[in-house]
């Protein structure tokens, strides 16, 4: 049987969604920011807002998120995403607007403006892929790094009486008044990526609700910061990245758990 | 509608913007142009207009705010003075870079550092030589008046959104201070999102309808596609500087000596060339209106006419070097200034014309 005769509608149980491009992806083999790219763009065309969605994309590995994401995106100076965002919200209140951000841009140079989007209940979704490492300038200490851990920055590992410690950035948030929903997941399997397609859904929703701002981390991999193999570096995070970011809702309905 | 009023500069170009239909204000408090957000906050033009008022975390949230609303489409603007204007500067050259149209007024005052809270224009350098990183220069408004404070705001957003650029309005803090009658002009509408997707919408990110997707950014990793995103921001520039230069001259025609200034040293400047003409000497004043793009060639044919000029501003001298270059050493150009937030007297620069240029 031809091949083309087996590709039909009536036979295809998965696609990739039509939200995002063709264009193949700039990310490593093995990292995650492609599975939690899908998962934003499955929620929003599954709630058919995609015409109502702006996105505003950072300074780091998903700088050119735009390249992949078939909607309209604004492209942030670094760190400065929630003041991008927080403005089209302000002036276009009735979009969905969302940043997707990492680590050293959501919670190092950006910190201000986090915590002021957030102190604000700016109206918007801010996703935070923490992979615990700068991977675009190539592998250099983020905020996030663990004790001990290696990077081209801290060569001897993370030493906290010098370098600070991992900042928990979600839990800060969640004090916020403002902020509605917190919480925080992974995509490194099956289990983990169907938990958080639904709590970017409910973020999303919590935007059509106007419920103000809502928070969700996703702890993920950089297996060529971490200088690992892709499943080594899952089976890394799983041991070492889980215990001191544990996964689980933090604030829902704008009460802390 | 339209109305005469007696306003601070700072109140004046707050008034306009809501005035101007502009959609957007964010900024951050800094003495001297902290009136312009007081203004805007006591208004609430939210009723007035629907124009959205915000006071951001830092200079730094409010222009990247600013880059937000311009993203879609908005008429935005943001004030400060001097240090702030500094934060906002990586901003500012992200404006220019992902070529969105925004309205930035700097309110000046001494410096370096936090300097002094007096009037200065020691940021010439800062406003027309780039300013912020990268191959990029900003449209630049001197107003030097009240009424120009109020003007300058719409003719500003006009630019702006005639080239999809950022714009200056380049004051400082005895214009922002100063009170003078105004003629404010009627209430314009503000554009409706309709309008705004019909009018933008081959740009701006407004959501992705039957289209294909808009995408605001300023990075470009291959080095062919940012030369040519460099060399269309150079055409914009050469564009300016063909169909929108703005300068006055004040009793030039006859002028044997020439006074440059703009600015409230320009206002000064034309109350020493009274004096001069008092005692019989031909001096005439050049005001530049915009201080990017400049008045080269006007200056440059002045220098047939004229013996020597006088560069004066409230600053170190900074000007003087776009005068020199203007004139290429064809007649004597020297500067006049004083800094520390000190403004000079008419019979100061007089006296300094006298002494440095007519000897």
């Amino acid at each position: 049987m031809d091949i083309l005769e087996i590709i039909k509608p009536e036979n295809q149980v998965f696609c990739k969604t039509k939200l995002m491009t063709d264009t193949p992806l700039s990310y490593c083999p093995g990292c995650g920011h492609g599975t939690a790219h899908n998962l934003t763009m499955e929620v929003i065309d599954e709630m058919g807002i995609s015409e109502d969605t702006i996105g505003v994309a950072p300074v780091g590995c998903s700088v050119l998120a735009y390249d992949f994401m078939n909607i309209d995106i604004t492209q942030a100076a670094h760190g400065r995403a929630p003041a991008v965002a927080t403005a089209i919200a302000r002036t276009w209140p009735e979009k969905y607007v969302f940043t997707y951000q990492g680590d050293g841009d959501l919670a190092a140079i950006g910190t201000a403006e986090t915590i002021h989007a957030c102190n604000r209940g700016e109206n918007i979704v801010i996703i935070f892929v923490n992979n615990g490492i700068y991977g675009m300038t190539g592998g250099q200490m983020a905020p996030t790094t663990l004790e001990g851990m290696k990077s081209s920055t801290s060569p001897f590992g993370r030493d906290i009486s010098t370098m600070g410690s991992p900042l928990k950035m979600t839990e800060l948030v969640a004090n916020l008044p403002g902020v509605y929903y917190v919480t925080r997941q992974a995509v490194h399997n099956h289990k983990s990526a169907r938990k958080a397609k639904k709590a970017i859904k409910k973020a999303f929703e919590n935007t059509r609700l106007r419920k103000g701002l809502s928070f969700v981390e996703i702890v993920s991999n950089c297996n060529s910061g971490w200088k690992m193999t892709p499943n080594e570096s899952n089976i890394w995070m799983e041991e070492n990245m889980f215990p001191y970011f544990p996964l689980g809702d933090i604030k829902v309905d704008g009460k802390l758990k | 509608m339209a109305e005469l009023k007696l306003m601070k500069g700072n109140e004046a170009l707050a008034e306009a913007a809501i005035r101007a239909g502009a959609d957007a204000y964010f900024g951050y408090p800094i003495t001297p142009q902290s009136e312009v957000i007081e203004y805007l906050m006591t208004e609430h033009p939210e009723d007035r207009t629907g124009m959205v008022v915000l006071q951001a975390e830092s200079e730094i949230a409010a222009i990247n705010m600013v880059y937000g609303a311009a993203s879609t489409g908005k008429k935005v603007l943001t004030s400060s003075s001097s240090p702030g204007i500094s934060l906002k500067l990586e901003g500012i050259s992200y404006l220019a870079g992902a070529e969105l149209p925004a309205v930035i007024v700097n309110v000046v005052r001494g410096g370096p550092g936090l300097g002094t809270i007096q009037p200065s224009q020691a940021d010439y350098f800062q406003s027309v030589k780039g300013g912020g990183h990268g191959d990029y220069k900003l449209y630049v408004l001197a107003p030097s008046s009240v009424q120009e404070m109020a003007d300058f705001v719409e003719d500003a957003f006009d630019i702006a959104f005639k080239y999809r650029a950022p714009v200056l309005i380049l004051s400082d803090g005895l214009i922002g201070q100063m009170m003078e009658k105004v003629n404010l002009k009627d209430q314009k509408e503000r554009m409706s999102n309709e309008e705004l997707i019909e009018n933008y919408g081959d740009w701006a990110v407004t959501g992705k309808t039957n289209r294909e997707r808009n995408i605001i950014t300023s990075l470009d990793l291959q080095s062919e596609k940012m030369e040519a995103r460099v060399r269309r921001l150079m055409k914009k520039y050469e564009q300016m500087e063909k169909e929108d230069l703005r300068f006055e001259k004040i009793m030039c025609d006859d002028a044997e000596y020439l006074i440059v200034a703009y600015g409230s040293s320009a206002r000064i400047s034309q109350k020493a060339v009274e004096l001069a003409r008092e005692k019989g000497l031909k001096v005439g004043l050049l005001r530049p209106i915009t201080l990017f793009p400049y008045p080269k060639q006007e200056l440059f044919e002045l220098a047939d006419q004229v013996k020597g000029i006088l560069s004066v501003e409230l600053n170190a001298g900074q000007m003087v070097e776009d005068v020199q270059l203007s004139v290429q050493f064809k007649v004597p150009v020297e500067h006049f200034g004083r800094t520390g937030g000190i403004i000079h007297t008419p019979e100061e620069i007089l006296e300094a014309l006298e002494q440095k240029i007519i000897k």
